[in-house]
């Protein structure tokens, strides 16, 4: 099994609740694509031109500040479990895991995660640098993701074109190479049945929407990754200061249909939250998307003030171990397991239980 | 390879599309196509990028047909039919292989060609400098009134004024 003390917080530093706007946005995440200069892309390449790639990454790695002590993980020798459990923790994406509908890994796949930084490699691109934080924090992240970014880029040659920017392997990423997105909980607006509205509105305003694992994924408990869709022709900071914007006018939104929800429907709101709460501590069995939408509840009760002494961690942490390769590395059974929604229930149970007791 | 819709007939448009950046082919045959509104070339597409990949090799973008199609990245031997199948590029140097397909794909995706964010420079390099890509554009401009490709030859003018 893979060591996952190896980071310094398992890799879930990014939801410990402790970014600002937490109660509404779980994490921000930015990446940038690069490919090395004089390389044929991944999709084209070898298996030696890809260990090739690795090797002068991780040379390059040593050398900096922000990666000096990155603990890597070479997807392609780990098991599935294995894989899974680091695209749950948002460390890895889909293809980089061998998740997709091909189900294998590309030799040379590897991760460099160190704190909040980390570096996918032999992704669609060679490298995609990517920087997580807790809560709203798109300057945060950018400003760890571009020293990661300096630093690698004075140590390694990129890829780079004098009019179309920073040459990627599909074209909807070149230029800045940026995708932003903050991971956001929308249950008002979806309750209100006006969320489709809003991600309509995102669309004509150069944004587009994800669910809850990013690219390909279902909308899973009401959380919605908001992101860019265009990464040339404007600068960094342009593009993140209107995902910025437009993130802050829907968190508003999201604000107001809770109000309505409160000031129209209060008894059905509180029945739904404590019912919800009810569930997640009685229950003997629970399935992924139940245990998502009936935390999706808890979370909207703890967030309009309805149900104290939850705190908004632990449904953090909930989220992350409640996930199946989670369970199964956990309870040491495999993935498609029949009795993981016993084992989830019994989680969930036992940690609702002593948040409330330590709580008092 | 038959039609996607029929099953029956041999498919002769292959249209990929890049839907939040989930890749599909549908292949269809020429009547399946005239049906579903397609008129010769192309589907009627959902995105930007579906659109142009409906349209290159198609005679669309001022590129005879054929020419297009049979073009390999010297350096890494990619073909439009490959990124059209795949939505991805073979190397760096296909954006100069298939540079007036790239710019019409990117003023289609990003609403422009220009990189205006950080320019890369190495440190102890040379920065990719202005002067590289006014030689490049000369390159291109001398090479597209050889082959009588004036439309393109004046696209390549006007952004060396610009540089200028």
């Amino acid at each position: 099994m893979i060591d996952l003390t190896l980071l310094a917080d398992g890799g879930l530093g990014w939801l410990d609740a402790s970014g600002p706007e937490s109660h509404l946005v779980l994490s921000t995440r930015i990446r940038l694509a690069r490919n090395l200069a004089g390389r044929v892309f991944v999709g084209r390449n070898s298996e030696s031109e890809r260990e090739s790639v690795l090797q002068d990454v991780e040379a390059a790695a040593r050398d900096t500040v922000l990666l000096r002590h990155a603990a890597r993980f070479r997807l392609d020798r780990l098991d599935l479990v294995e894989r899974h459990l680091l695209h749950e923790r948002h460390l890895v994406s889909r293809e980089l895991a061998g998740l997709g509908p091909e189900a294998r890994t590309r030799s040379g796949a590897a991760l460099l995660v160190q704190d909040r930084v980390g570096v996918m490699l032999n992704e669609e691109d060679h490298l995609r640098l990517q920087a997580l934080q807790s809560g709203f924090a798109l300057e945060a992240a950018y400003a760890d993701l571009d020293r990661v970014d300096t630093e690698l880029g004075q140590r390694l040659a990129f890829a780079f074109h004098p009019e179309f920017g920073y040459l990627t392997s599909c074209p909807t990423n070149v230029g800045t190479g940026l995708r932003a997105s903050v991971l956001i909980h929308l249950p008002g607006l979806v309750l209100t049945k006006e969320i489709s509205k809003v991600l309509q509105g995102l669309s004509q305003v150069g944004l587009t929407f994800r669910g809850l694992y990013g690219e390909g994924s279902e909308v899973v408990g009401n959380f919605f990754q908001l992101s860019n869709q265009t990464t040339l022709g404007q600068t960094e900071s342009e593009l993140l200061d209107h995902l910025g914007k437009v993130v802050r006018q829907v968190m508003d939104y999201e604000e107001q249909a809770r109000q309505v929800l409160l000031r129209n429907a209060p008894a059905i709101i509180e029945d739904k939250v404590w019912r919800a709460y009810g569930l997640l501590s009685y229950a003997r069995a629970l399935s992924f998307d139940e245990a998502m939408n009936l935390l999706s509840g808890v979370r909207l009760g703890v967030g309009v003030g309805l149900i104290p002494g939850v705190s908004i961690y632990t449904l953090n942490k909930l989220l992350i171990h409640a996930q199946p390769a989670h369970l199964a590395a956990a309870e040491g059974l495999p993935l498609d397991d029949p009795e993981l929604p016993l084992h989830r229930a019994h989680l969930v149970r036992r940690t609702l239980e002593a948040d409330v007791g330590r709580r008092g | 390879m038959s039609c996607d819709q029929c099953h029956e007939r041999e498919a002769v448009v292959h249209l990929t599309q890049i839907v939040n950046e989930q890749v599909t082919t549908v292949h269809l045959c020429e009547r399946c196509a005239a049906e579903k509104g397609v008129e010769g070339a192309g589907l009627p597409a959902k995105t930007p990028l579906g659109d142009f990949l409906a349209a290159i090799g198609k005679g669309q973008l001022g590129v005879p047909t054929g020419t297009v199609e049979l073009t390999q990245c010297a350096t890494c031997g990619a073909t439009l039919q490959d990124f059209r199948e795949s939505g991805r590029l073979g190397c760096a140097d296909c954006y100069r292989t298939f540079e007036a397909q790239m710019r019409d794909l990117l003023r289609r995706v990003h609403g422009s060609t220009h990189h205006v964010g950080e320019r890369y420079t190495r440190r102890g390099s040379e920065p990719v400098s202005i002067s590289r890509a006014q030689e490049d554009l000369r390159e291109q401009l001398r090479l597209a009134v050889e082959t009588e490709n004036f439309e393109l030859a004046a696209e390549l003018r006007d952004r060396l004024r610009v540089l200028e």
